[in-house]
């Protein structure tokens, strides 16, 4: 009896201890989101945007709360003017990429010229839920 | 892996070998998109897609009313590899049309919504559901 309670209490120590860990690590990701910072950060820099919005997504899917997994990204740029759409989405890629590349698993992206963004209705579409949500 | 790491010996050896892995893998890869008019790469099935953006790409499909062949990278992890590096595209799920790679579910979406979806199937010699809908609507106010 003693023993079994022994190894139970060990277990609960180690287990407290991860769940600190855990705790801790989640709220850094909170108080700086790091990973959003960045993405933000490239964007500016290279594309020189008239409006961005960088959207985390990755409370909508099955990871840890406050995760920097799934992004959204949306782009106003001069830049995209005369550049087909799936060259733009290739630049925003190309521009991520260490981020894509470490831990975020999915970037869905509006890339506009201001002509298009100003004629259109202005709306960030919310991407679809995680499992098959869609039309729901 | 840790033991590859330890001895240089076979990491040396392991290189050529990984590059004719990623070759023969490419290879094909080449193959299964090329096989079919559309061809679909996702998570899950088109019965049951596991993620979001792969099943917004299998409605969009179902409306258009397009025959694809879709490929599950859940089930194959050298495919959900290989695929990315096939066509430098970082995501799944991912859409190939006469064997050349049209885009995302982000793309697939503004295609579909702005109409070229309709004029790329059409180059693909593939006539889109919806172009028949709007013809009877057309002739339904004639």
């Amino acid at each position: 009896m003693l023993k079994l309670l022994n190894t139970n209490q060990i277990k609960s120590r180690s287990f407290l201890k991860f769940k600190s860990v855990t705790r801790i690590l989640a709220s850094m990701s909170t108080t700086s989101g790091l990973i959003e910072q960045s993405i933000r950060d490239k964007l500016v820099k290279i594309l020189s945007p008239s409006h961005i919005e960088i959207i985390n997504e990755s409370y909508m899917h099955n990871v840890p709360k406050n995760s920097e997994t799934h992004f959204k990204v949306l782009v106003v740029s001069n830049k995209f003017k005369d550049i087909t759409l799936i060259k733009r989405h290739r630049l925003v890629n190309d521009i991520l990429k260490e981020e894509l590349q470490n831990g975020v698993h999915a970037l869905s992206i509006m890339a506009k010229t201001p002509e298009q963004w100003e004629s259109s209705n202005k709306v960030i579409e919310s991407s679809p839920n995680c499992r098959g949500g869609f039309g729901k | 892996m840790n033991i590859l790491m330890k001895s240089p010996k076979i990491l040396k050896f392991d290189l050529p070998f990984c590059y004719y892995l990623s070759t023969k893998i490419a290879d094909n890869i080449k193959n299964l998109v090329e096989g079919q008019k559309v061809v679909v790469f996702m998570k899950g099935v088109p019965e049951q897609p596991r993620c979001g953006f792969s099943n917004a790409v299998v409605q969009i499909m179902r409306m258009h009313g397009v025959k694809y062949e879709a490929h599950d990278v859940l089930q194959d992890e050298d495919l959900r590899q290989g695929i990315k590096e096939y066509s430098n595209w970082p995501t799944i799920p991912q859409v190939f049309i006469n064997g050349e790679f049209v885009g995302g579910c982000d793309i697939l979406l503004q295609m579909h919504q702005s109409g070229d979806l309709i004029e790329e199937l059409k180059k693909a010699g593939i006539n889109s559901a919806l172009l028949d809908d709007k013809k009877e609507m057309a002739e339904e106010k004639k």
